[in-house]
């Protein structure tokens, strides 16, 4: 902060402090004193760590790139998240040493860097495209094609493989392309081995050092500010250094196509947690932000459902054990514990409470609800009771326009980005006349279409529904009771409905078939499939996956009378 | 699998389209010009295996938007087809060629001209083979042009020429036109399709400067090669060619007779009955009674006076000659059971009566014969017309009571 000179390379002021003591250039990793020979294991600053200490690397070419290497990109990738997490108000150690030293582990397990590069394992110095004459057809060297084709990828890049295809003319001669140095043999790793990274996984590797340190924030929120655009993700690419020339086979690893889907980034930050020999994370207590009674009650307030409910919450998790802090915290590589979703679990709690107190089977709770307005009628004293029709009726106008939103808003993203992306420098300028023709469509069609286009982002909020008790038209139902639902039997308040309906009668197995039930709205209530919907879009995720985990705490909490009906039938049979 | 859910670009894109088209629909210019700015980064994207691919829906909806909203200009326009143009070389003639009809609907002849001569001399390697269609098309449709700058030219001449001035250089200038125009628009009709305008204005050239054959075999190609799609104006236009080539009754009814299996409905039908009913020849006089039935099957010509007076005037004339009673026979015995409430309803009658005296004359005519005096529509219409003492309507009265025995055979 107190260097005020401009960076050599990117004529910047804006300088960093690494661990070591030495200044580096925030814009373009640009390190002071670069040329010491010293093995720096501070990551974030010298990013070209690797190739300083064996001495391999050019500085520049003639395009005015410079090599570069997949991880390095990751790394940059991963950076910026970090910092847009930091702007969000998460705690600053968890970039210098939390996901640093994450990465770091990683870069080793994985042998990209802090190792002596296997035996065998060379890197063919490919360079962009426009020098690959001199390097001989190698019949063992795959086309473009082949490894375009060859991994299963997040986007659908197939089909600008055909477009560089048909523009090219791609022969078996050509060398294969990419701007960075190990592109093609990356596409090339056996996944299996190394767990090779992907733009999702940058997102596994935030959420891990999230539940690290316990921030309040839950993985479908950090999918969600992804989608809103708080955390870069999406063309996150555009903020490479000029010198890191993208092109080729660098797109298929850093240009994505679709968003993040939950169970992947969740999955995959599992396997990564396995990989990298992780102890037993900090412990997830009562007080966190994470743990179910805490989440339900965010939850609640979110659903405009009454805070008496949450006394319910309190007990189902009690009941169950899933507020204990061995079922909560997570140990990497123990295969015999169920793997949380602190939110879904948070959300199907709520959804088993509405079932126990109202049964949602389309009949029950509506006549609950009338004998509830009946009451509030002579009502005078206290809160109003709670009455389900009337909830229903203000949550699911105020859901059909945050949907209705929600999906204009997705039909028109924007994707592109103004970094143009070429396979080839033979397309490059195909590329920038397209780009410059969907430029003026815009201009002119923006001006045609009338209302105030904001290109401001939201600010991010961790709300998306929120109910004033200030507003008179009675459409905060946080203070209402419950009483209309409750009776007093033996000293406790115990729920007026005496029945429950089981999602599921035999769970599945999920190792087999990846869920632990199959839901199909047309062979459930409909009470029961709006709750599933709200929660559905307040966490982003399809409904089956709430519903999977309701079924998981049925199970639990109807543990012993299954057993006893499973006892019986056995009994009969014999 | 998660994977239906995931929500990526296509995806993405085909919900936008599904709004744009939405928005179409409602005339919502303002909204789908909003929606089609988000679309349009799809063109960086290759759709070579779609059918339709982006830049074609962006040149259809993008002219149908520019072309509907308001704040939207020519200019506008112009800039964006030209844009078009340079996106697909496969579609290049086509793109020109609804450009120029677009010009054409707002007025702008000579840019269209110009645009088409432009696009005529258009060359692509294998492409212009490819789209030779088109550019038959375009080559019709300058010669088109050039038929209405010929048309203006004669029109000058013959102001001119009752002036007693003859202009030679207009002359000339015409006689031009008409040559560009002719080369071009002998080559479409040859290819088959329907192409009534082209048949039209060539015939129109060939008669002016005496080539009757030419334009007879133009016709009878048109109409009668079966090549051609079905088109019943390539019926109207020879038989109007015959008559004004003053042709005699016998070919004018064999062209018209197609027509009739093809459009019984048709506007002509009347001309044709009128024809028939006076051949000498028994055949056709049948066959013009079938004709005029025929016609007034059809709603839109319920109210049409002139066929029912032909209509009343053919059955009028078998009753009086008690000649040919079967033939009458035959054609209400199909129609007798939905005639009566579809043409003579109470309701129709007294409708009829209030708005149209000399149809509903004629109908009741036609009632009182075919449904004997006891119907409904004739009781009521010559009791009304008795009773306004208009002498027709006596007359009709008396016509019925006395030959009601005929009557009551037809409809027995």
């Amino acid at each position: 902060r107190d260097f005020n000179e401009r960076c050599a390379q990117c004529s910047e002021v804006n300088w960093g402090l690494t661990d070591g003591g030495r200044y580096y250039c925030r814009s373009c990793h640009n390190v002071t004193e670069r040329t010491r020979e010293v093995v720096n294991t501070d990551f974030m600053t010298n990013s070209r760590v690797q190739t300083i200490s064996k001495g391999l690397r050019q500085q520049e070419k003639n395009d005015g790139g410079c090599e570069w290497y997949i991880c390095e990109g990751f790394q940059l990738v991963l950076k910026k998240q970090v910092e847009a997490l930091e702007a969000l108000g998460v705690c600053p150690q968890m970039k210098d040493e939390i996901l640093c030293n994450f990465w770091r582990c990683y870069l080793q397990k994985s042998k990209q860097a802090y190792c002596k590069r296997p035996a065998g394992e060379t890197i063919k110095a490919l360079s962009v495209c426009e020098s690959s004459t001199d390097v001989d057809s190698d019949p063992e060297r795959p086309s473009l094609l082949h490894l375009l084709s060859l991994s299963e990828s997040e986007g659908d890049l197939q089909t600008d493989c055909s477009f560089a295809s048909s523009v090219s003319k791609v022969s078996e001669s050509t060398s294969v392309c990419s701007g960075s140095v190990d592109g093609s043999l990356y596409l090339m790793k056996n996944q299996k081995e190394k767990l090779r990274m992907t733009m999702p996984m940058t997102l596994s590797f935030c959420y891990m050092a999230l539940l690290w340190v316990r921030e309040p924030i839950t993985l479908s929120e950090l999918l969600r500010f992804v989608v809103e655009g708080h955390i870069p993700y999406l063309n996150v690419f555009q903020h490479f250094p000029e010198k890191m020339k993208l092109c080729g086979l660098d797109l298929k690893i850093f240009c994505v196509e679709s968003w993040p889907v939950y169970e992947e980034v969740f999955n995959k930050m599992h396997e990564l947690a396995a990989f990298l020999d992780l102890p037993r994370f900090p412990d997830i207590t009562e007080s966190c932000f994470l743990h179910p009674d805490m989440l339900c009650m965010k939850y609640l307030m979110e659903a405009n459902l009454p805070d008496e409910l949450h006394n319910w919450t309190c007990r189902v998790v009690k009941k169950i054990g899933i507020g204990e802090v061995d079922f909560l915290t997570l140990t990497p590589g123990n295969k015999s514990t169920r793997k949380v979703k602190y939110d879904v679990l948070a959300a199907a709690v709520i959804v088993v409470v509405l079932k126990l107190l109202f049964l949602l089977d389309d009949h029950y709770e509506w006549l609950l609800s009338e004998f509830a307005e009946e009451r509030n009628k002579n009502n005078t004293e206290g809160g109003p009771y709670f009455e389900f029709k009337k909830w229903y009726e203000v949550v699911k106008h105020s859901l059909d326009v945050e949907q209705k939103k929600l999906d204009e808003e997705r039909a028109k993203y924007l994707w592109r980005c103004e970094k143009p992306l070429f396979y080839s420098v033979k397309n490059k300028s195909k590329v920038l006349k397209r780009r410059q023709m969907v430029v003026n469509l815009q201009n002119q069609f923006g001006k045609l279409s009338g209302s105030v286009q904001c290109a401001e982002k939201p600010n991010p909020s961790s709300f998306q529904l929120s109910w004033s008790e200030e507003k008179t038209n009675g459409s905060c139902f946080h203070g209402h009771s419950l009483k209309g639902v409750l009776q007093a039997k033996r000293g406790f308040l115990t729920a007026m409905n005496p029945d429950y309906w089981l999602c599921t009668v035999k769970l599945c197995n999920e190792n087999l078939c990846g869920h632990l039930a199959h839901y199909r709205a047309v062979e459930f209530p409909q009470s029961y499939h709006f709750v599933l919907g709200l929660f559905s879009f307040l966490l982003r995720i399809q409904p089956s996956y709430i519903h999977d985990e309701v079924c998981m705490i049925e199970h639990k909490l109807f543990d012993k009378k299954l057993c006893k009906k499973l006892k019986y039938n056995t009994v009969l049979r014999k | 699998s998660s994977n239906e859910h995931k929500l990526n670009f296509r995806k993405s894109k085909e919900a936008c389209l599904s709004y744009i088209q939405d928005a179409l629909l409602q005339k919502q210019w303002k909204r789908a010009a909003e929606f089609l700015t988000c679309y349009v980064e799809s063109l960086e994207k290759d759709y070579s295996r779609e059918h339709i691919g982006p830049s074609e829906i962006i040149w259809r909806i993008g002219s149908e938007i520019l072309w509907h909203h308001s704040q939207s200009s020519m200019k506008e326009f112009n800039c964006f087809m030209e844009q078009m143009k340079t996106l697909g070389v496969k579609r290049y003639l086509k793109v020109c060629l609804e450009h120029v009809f677009h010009l054409l609907c707002n007025g702008q002849i000579d840019e269209a001209y110009q645009s088409l001569s432009l696009a005529e001399s258009w060359r692509f390697g294998e492409q212009t083979a490819i789209q030779d269609k088109e550019m038959k098309l375009i080559q019709a449709y300058r010669g088109l042009l050039d038929y209405c700058s010929w048309s203006k030219q004669k029109n000058i001449l013959l102001e001119h020429g009752e002036d007693g001035f003859s202009d030679l250089a207009v002359e000339q200038e015409m006689h031009g036109y008409f040559r560009k125009a002719a080369v071009n628009l002998k080559e479409i009709i040859k290819i088959p399709g329907v192409w009534d305008i082209f048949v039209k204005c060539y015939v129109d050239l060939l008669e002016f400067y005496g080539d009757h054959n030419e334009a007879r075999q133009v016709l009878n190609e048109y109409a009668y090669n079966s090549k051609f799609p079905a088109n019943p104006n390539a019926h109207v236009y020879l038989y109007q060619f015959l008559k004004r080539q003053g042709e005699s009754k016998k070919s004018l009814i064999s062209a018209l007779k197609i027509l009739h299996d093809i459009v019984p409905s048709h506007e002509l039908m009347i001309d044709f009955n009128t024809m028939l009913q006076k051949s000498k020849k028994r055949k056709k006089r049948r066959l013009g009674l079938e004709v005029i039935f025929a016609a007034l099957d059809y709603a839109g010509w319920k109210e049409n006076a002139k066929a029912w007076s032909c209509l009343a005037r053919q059955v009028k004339q078998i009753v009086v000659s008690e000649k040919h009673l079967d033939w009458i026979k035959q054609q209400w015995n199909s129609r007798k059971d939905w005639w009566p409430a579809f043409h003579f309803s109470r309701y129709l009658a007294k409708r009829n009566w209030q708005e149209n005296k000399s149809l509903s004359y004629e109908k009741a005519l036609v009632a009182g014969i075919l449904l004997g005096k006891d119907c409904k529509y004739f009781k009521y219409v010559s009791h009304q017309g008795c009773k306004a003492q208009l002498r027709r309507f006596r007359m009709l009265k008396k016509f019925v009571n006395r030959h009601n025995t005929v009557c009551l055979r037809i409809s027995g």
